[in-house]
């Protein structure tokens, strides 16, 4: 067991290819190398190209992170690795690569759960959690709501999307309103001009689907219902409001992702809510969730834009929490698990 | 010199430790384990296995010989990717050496080197006497039968060949996946004058499928309910 374990993450379940080195709670190094050109003509992630992208991106990466923390790979304590949920093809790259760089070192080698990951990043900025918290994670690939009491033992999933993730939807609509992908930022910028003029519809949120998805997420219906809008506007011939209709759009899923994730709070008896996942980058969200949770005696813990992206930090803050907590490493057959459980912290 | 040489651009996954001493080569461990569906699991366990079962410790190592196939792409990933981290990690050079040239480097006279690239289609390359005649290509075994009929080929050797022997119109004989010891003889000369490292440039032959516009849903599965 150590106190302030020296641990080096790699993450590469999507399109970014991360290594990040921490000590303890400590960030040192978070290098990154985005495939994320290379998909945007394809308006989303093409899993072959992320793949071969991580494949070239990774020996470059490890050397890059290790360099700006100072650190050799002889002075590390474990090395940690995203080991699912993600792209089978892209987290192979990643588990392969750190299977080998642990072999060499002859470390222990930690596989761990990515969603966690993302719960874990918080502590390198805000440090250690003191209680249970709720933890949202909402990004291109996941929307979540999970309780989570001992990161090192593991999170009891709540809800998550029932079809769209919430990036997926922004995603999709910064394409109808023909801004590049992904398309986050684009749509955060744009709202920024305009007003939340039009009410779209927040999915799963009337009293009968509360009985039975209270906390779940829907975003499939809210992206229709602004294709129909934009598209009746096209037709009448007139112009078509793109900062409203991206202010009215983000408003309605911040609307119920803070809501919902309120209710989580309140329900468990919580006092800590961590937001987590590339959507956590966005500014309303971020906003919005401060001011409903202060009204509640909740606070929020959400890491700056940069940790909220997938990263290798994330995958060292875990793998460092769980050296630290004493776990056991995983054994080198550990496989890609592209759907790995949310109830596994580690393999 | 001591190496160690991966492949897993076959169903076989292929870890061994070669001892390339002035009298020649000799292999001190392997392990072929053949599992079309496991290599990310398996290489790393394999290596492990030929380290200790040769009484090697990583830093004993002089360098690493890794097929770059032509091979399926997510497991011949997990061999490059393997390679090219303990490489950087020792400070040792890592060298590609072509999987079909592995296959084929024993053979003698005419012969189709022939691997399985999954779709019903083959990797293949002609050797005469151990040395590549034509470059590695992709393509349908009844294509490949056209494209040798003028080659003079008896023989043919890999699992492609085994499994396509009526489609090609050529008996197949041993060996179904390439000898580990053919990448240490392969590598051989580069290993002993110290080259430098190699960038290990994957041969996939064929482009990624890439058409659709797929949506950005890495995660979307039982992991994320
Ligand atoms: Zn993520």
């Amino acid at each position: 067991m150590r106190d302030e374990p020296l641990v080096l993450g790699i993450e590469t379940s999507c399109d970014e290819t991360g290594v990040g080195i921490v000590r303890g709670h400590t960030l040192l190094a978070d290098a990154l190398a985005s495939s994320v050109d290379e998909h945007a003509r394809f308006g989303g992630v093409v899993p072959e190209v992320a793949s071969r992208a991580h494949l070239e991106a990774l020996v470059p990466t490890i050397n890059r992170a290790l360099d700006d923390a100072g650190v050799k790979l002889a002075d590390l304590d474990a090395i940690a690795v995203t080991a699912g949920p993600g792209l089978a093809g892209a987290l192979l790259v990643g588990v392969a690569g750190a299977k080998g760089l642990a072999l060499a070192t002859e470390k222990p080698i930690f596989g761990v759960n990515h969603l966690a990951a993302h719960v874990a990043v918080d502590t390198l900025e805000h440090g250690p959690f003191t209680g249970p918290a709720i933890a949202l994670l909402v990004s291109g690939g996941h929307s979540s709501l999970l309780r989570v009491d001992d990161l090192s033992a593991g999170v009891t999933p709540m809800g998550a999307t029932i079809d769209d993730a919430a990036g997926e939807a922004f995603d999709k609509v910064a394409r109808l309103l023909g801004m590049p992908f992904p398309g986050g930022p684009p749509i955060d910028r744009a709202a920024r001009e305009g007003e939340a003029t039009v009410s779209f519809p927040r999915g799963l949120t009337t009293a009968r689907d509360l009985q039975s998805h209270r906390f779940d997420f829907s975003f499939s219906g809210l992206k229709t219902a602004v294709a129909r809008w934009v598209e009746a506007r096209e037709r009448d011939g007139s112009p078509v409001p793109v900062n409203d209709v991206a202010a009215s759009f983000q408003e309605a899923v911040c609307d119920v992702l803070t809501m919902k994730a309120i209710d989580a709070c309140r329900h468990a008896g919580v006092q800590t809510l961590v937001i987590g996942g590339g959507v956590a980058a966005n500014s309303r969200l971020r906003a919005m969730a401060q001011e409903r949770a202060a009204k509640h005696g909740i606070t929020v813990r959400v890491p700056r834009p940069k940790l909220c992206t997938d990263n290798g930090a994330m995958v060292a803050a875990l793998g460092s929490h769980l050296v630290a907590a004493g776990r056991r490493p995983s054994k080198l057959d550990f496989p890609a698990d592209s759907a790995m459980s949310l109830s596994l912290i580690g393999v | 010199m001591l190496v160690l040489v991966l492949d897993t651009a076959t169903p076989a996954i292929t870890a061994a430790v070669a001892d390339l001493g002035d009298g020649g080569i000799e292999l001190r461990a392997q392990r072929v384990t053949v599992d079309g569906r496991a290599h990310g699991e398996l290489l790393a366990p394999s290596i492990d296995a030929v380290l200790t079962e040769a009484g090697v410790k990583p830093f004993d190592l002089s360098a690493i010989v890794v097929g770059v196939g032509p091979g399926p792409f997510t497991g011949l990933r997990a061999g490059l990717v393997t390679a090219a981290t303990m490489s950087s990690a020792l400070g040792i050079p890592a060298y590609g050496v072509c999987t079909l040239d592995a296959l084929g480097a024993a053979t003698v006279g005419t012969v189709l080197v022939a691997t399985d690239a999954r779709r019903r289609e083959i990797y293949w390359a002609v050797y005469r006497d151990g040395l590549p005649g034509t470059p590695p290509k992709v393509a349908k075994p009844a294509e490949v039968a056209i494209a040798i009929a003028s080659e003079g080929v008896l023989r043919a050797v890999g699992e492609g060949a085994e499994k396509y022997a009526e489609l090609l119109g050529v008996s197949a004989e041993a060996p179904s996946f390439p000898p580990p010891i053919e990448f240490a003889r392969l590598a051989a000369d580069r290993v002993r004058a110290k080259a430098p490292s190699e960038p290990l440039t994957p041969l996939y032959l064929r482009r990624p499928d890439a058409v659709e516009p797929a949506t950005r849903k890495p995660a979307l599965a039982a992991g994320e309910r």
